[in-house]
């Protein structure tokens, strides 16, 4: 059996892991590719660290084991350090280059690395660092960061650009779909 | 396709004529998805708890339509006392009872396992492995359920219902029927003399119904070799991945387990591992049918009793009974020293004005609190109990009534309040517990992806329909003092509380501001709040009030873009270095 490539999107709640994970799903059934996926909903998503899971060629079930994900898409630095284990030996992350800062930094003192303490042990892993907000900005809204984020990773997906591009166009809403191509094509060609 | 879509989708082919439901994590988004149907030709609706939910629609199964009903596993404790007599009574048309479980809790209060409950109410269960195999077997349910006049219970896990995968569906279908409750005393009305001839007739139905769910073709077996994984439900997908070749393989999809079948394919192995999520419910049969099997599974600790499963765990636990898996997992550890980012309260969310002025005024209180997204107060010290939906009053009277001398707060949800919240309430004041209550009233059901309420003002289809009023209902359960303050005025939250502190008996306070997510989305725009950084001493007060819109650097307070202006945070900075500005 041919085996899956393993995409682990992470972030916080509220940041569109859940639609990014729409759109490469969406992508496979363009592809002809078998998919399985693992979202976190509910409660655990207010605010808190989420996970997707997202199997491309999958057949069997949908969680990725840690040490196994061919890829790590991550729309926040810290939360890229939290779910490094996931990787497996040779794997990528590409990764938002800011902090969402946790609440618990401020009401509880908890210690936060900071961007650069956060790439310096992130150093042995292959990780490319992506200006999500800005280039989301530019494309026209900030909310657009988890589109430019699929953008950068695209390079890295199994999946062809036409097919994510058709996908995006699918899975937001049709007001946004020219913004959001706009946020994919900034994204990818910022890693070209 | 998310799997809770896949299996609202069967229904439609399935021509399901009546669905209800009580909204609970992993299973909402079923009759989400179905409400938000255009041309339908079913009926569907949001009841106000899983008892209410389950007894209309197994009325509507005795008017031989097809029915369903859903909610999460703890929701079909509310709805055991119909379900294990519904066995008894059987259905007409078909009835299927979908009662999501979730394996590790990601979302709920225990790891209780339903397969229990239809092998306790003696009815069929399906156990899909996958959301391809939730699609087919939620159509054969509502067969199934006809062809045998019983129940069915549909029980996906979280990593069913909140998977995604390539499915190919069918066309739903169009032939739908009209109820008609044709009188039958003997069946519906369970005096004893009925229901224990009902009871007779529920037994001898159960052997050639553990063998037509074999001929069904959801538990299947194939002999490879002299040692065999016996598996079910998610676990099934994960061991597929892994199993090595020569070894034997049956995969349990429909309970009762026919003793006969399982036998014959045992009989056939030296040895057996049994992989499945919470309770040993296929391992405990495999050991009744093996005779000189030996058997693995939970039961001699190759798994573990709890949590959810894995494909690492799965290949841990074959690797442990001497079954090598296809594949090994690499031992790794998490990263230290990241810290943890749980689930918040928004920023804007009227209950952390609430939960603040409750700590202001109750210093020694006691908070029993209950289930939603207050829950999350546990944060902010302002939840000392929760157990189940609607036990925060009860438990607040309780311990009220038990000589503790500490003054009680228990905190509620609207749509809690409604669904188990008011027979609390009127026993609380019937036996004159001394106690506050306050009613976040958010006016929708919020924690679980919004879905309204009669507190909301519409029903599940859009439909408008007068919002309840609370204050009524907690009046006419004999509450003398009842006030209602906005959850964003902080100083009327601190008077209320500090009134109700002086006087005996229940005192209730309906603290109302909508969900500030839904209010966001049905247009209400606030202008944001600004720290004006001249004023501001850093004496960081409203950094201690925990909304994730405030941020500190360089000791002084900064308010970030997630600020929906609600204003709290102004009424506590004690300069008044916070004001409104900026851009909506």
């Amino acid at each position: 059996m041919k085996e899956s490539f393993d995409v682990l999107i992470v972030g916080v709640g509220g940041q569109g892991t859940i639609l990014a994970s729409n759109i490469l799903g969406e992508a496979c059934l363009i592809a002809g590719l078998p998919v399985r996926g693992a979202e976190t909903h509910g409660m655990a998503q207010r605010g808190g660290s989420v996970v997707t899971h997202i199997r491309i060629g999958g057949v069997y079930g949908p969680l990725i084991s840690p040490g196994t994900a061919d890829l790590i898409i991550s729309f926040d630095l810290l939360e890229a350090l939290r779910y490094r284990h996931f990787l497996k030996h040779g794997g990528t992350i590409i990764t938002s280059d800011a902090v969402i800062m946790p609440t618990s930094a401020f009401t509880a003192g908890a210690e936060v690395p900071t961007p650069a303490e956060i790439m310096a042990r992130l150093e042995d892993v292959a990780c490319t660092v992506v200006d999500a907000a800005g280039l989301a900005a530019e494309a026209g809204t900030i909310l657009a960061q988890n589109v430019v984020m699929l953008g950068a990773a695209s390079h890295a997906l199994p999946l062809s650009e036409e097919g994510l591009r058709e996908a995006i166009s699918r899975s937001v809403p049709p007001k946004t779909v020219e913004t959001n191509i706009r946020a994919f094509e900034l994204g990818r060609a910022c890693l070209e | 396709m998310l799997g809770n879509e896949v299996i609202a989708h069967a229904c439609l082919e399935a021509e399901m004529d009546f669905a209800s439901g009580y909204p609970g994590t992993p299973s909402s988004e079923v009759i989400d998805y179905l409400r938000h149907q255009k041309d339908r030709e079913f009926y569907v609706e949001w009841s106000v708890n899983e008892k209410v939910a389950f007894e209309n629609a197994l009325a509507a199964a005795w008017t031989g339509i097809r029915s369903l009903v859903t909610m999460k596993h703890v929701g079909l404790n509310v709805a055991a006392d119909p379900l294990l007599t519904s066995a008894y009574t059987g259905v007409t048309g078909g009835f299927v009872i979908l009662s999501a479980d979730d394996p590790y809790a990601h979302s709920s209060q225990n790891e209780q396992d339903s397969r229990r409950y239809a092998l306790f109410a003696k009815i069929p269960c399906l156990d899909p492995a996958t959301v391809r195999e939730a699609h087919s077997m939620m159509k054969a349910a509502f067969e199934i359920s006809e062809e045998v006049g019983l129940p069915v219970l549909f029980r996906p896990t979280t990593r069913i219902c909140h998977s995604k995968s390539d499915v190919d569906l069918g066309v739903p279908g169009t032939g739908h029927r009209t109820g008609e409750f044709v009188r039958n005393p003997q069946q519906y009305v369970v005096i004893p003399v009925h229901t224990r001839m009902l009871h007779k007739k529920l037994n001898d139905k159960q052997p050639g119904l553990a063998k037509m769910l074999v001929e069904v073709g959801f538990n299947t077996a194939e002999v490879r070799g002299k040692t065999a994984i016996i598996t079910g439900g998610i676990a099934a997908a994960y061991a597929e991945e892994l199993i090595s070749e020569g070894v034997s393989f049956a995969k349990v999809g429909a309970y009762p387990i026919d003793p006969e079948w399982l036998k014959a394919f045992v009989d056939q192995h030296d040895t057996v591992l049994v992989i499945e999520e919470l309770s040993p419910v296929i391992e405990e049969a495999v050991r009744m049918a093996a005779t000189t099997t030996v058997v693995h599974g939970k039961m001699d600790g190759h798994l573990p009793l709890e949590g959810e499963l894995s494909p690492a765990a799965v290949a841990q636990a074959m690797a442990s009974a001497g079954f090598t898996p296809t594949k090994t997992y690499p031992v790794v550890t998490p990263e230290a020293g990241v810290p943890a980012r749980p689930p918040l309260l928004c920023a804007g969310c009227g209950h952390r004005a609430v939960f603040y002025a409750m700590r202001k005024v109750f210093k020694d209180g006691i908070f029993p609190s209950d289930i939603g997204c207050y829950t999350l107060g546990i944060q902010l010290n302002v939840v000392d109990t929760t157990i189940c939906m609607g036990a925060s009053i009860t438990v607040g009277s309780g311990i009220a009534q038990s000589g503790e001398t500490r003054p009680v707060v228990c905190t509620i949800g609207d749509s809690t309040f409604l669904h188990t919240g008011i027979q609390g309430l009127l026993n609380a004041v019937y036996n004159g517990a001394n106690m506050i209550v306050i009613i976040l009233d958010n006016r929708i059901t919020a924690m679980t992806g919004h879905q309204p309420n009669p507190n909301t003002g519409v029903t599940a289809t859009g439909v408008a329909s007068p919002p309840v009023s609370i204050e009524a209902i907690c009046r006419s359960c004999g509450a003398p003092w009842v006030e209602t303050v906005s959850s964003y005025d902080l100083t009327g939250l601190l008077q209320a509380l500090q009134t109700a502190k002086e006087r005996d008996g229940v005192k209730v306070i309906v603290a109302r501001q909508p969900c500030v997510i839904d209010a966001r989305r049905s247009g209400i725009r606030r202008k944001p709040y600004v720290v004006d950084p001249e004023a501001c001493t850093g004496c960081g007060l409203c950094v201690k009030f925990g909304c994730p819109a405030i941020e500190f650097h360089d000791d002084k307070a900064v308010i970030t873009s997630l600020c929906s202006g609600c204003s709290v945070c102004a009424d506590i900075c004690p300069v008044g270095a916070i004001h409104k500005g900026g851009a909506k």
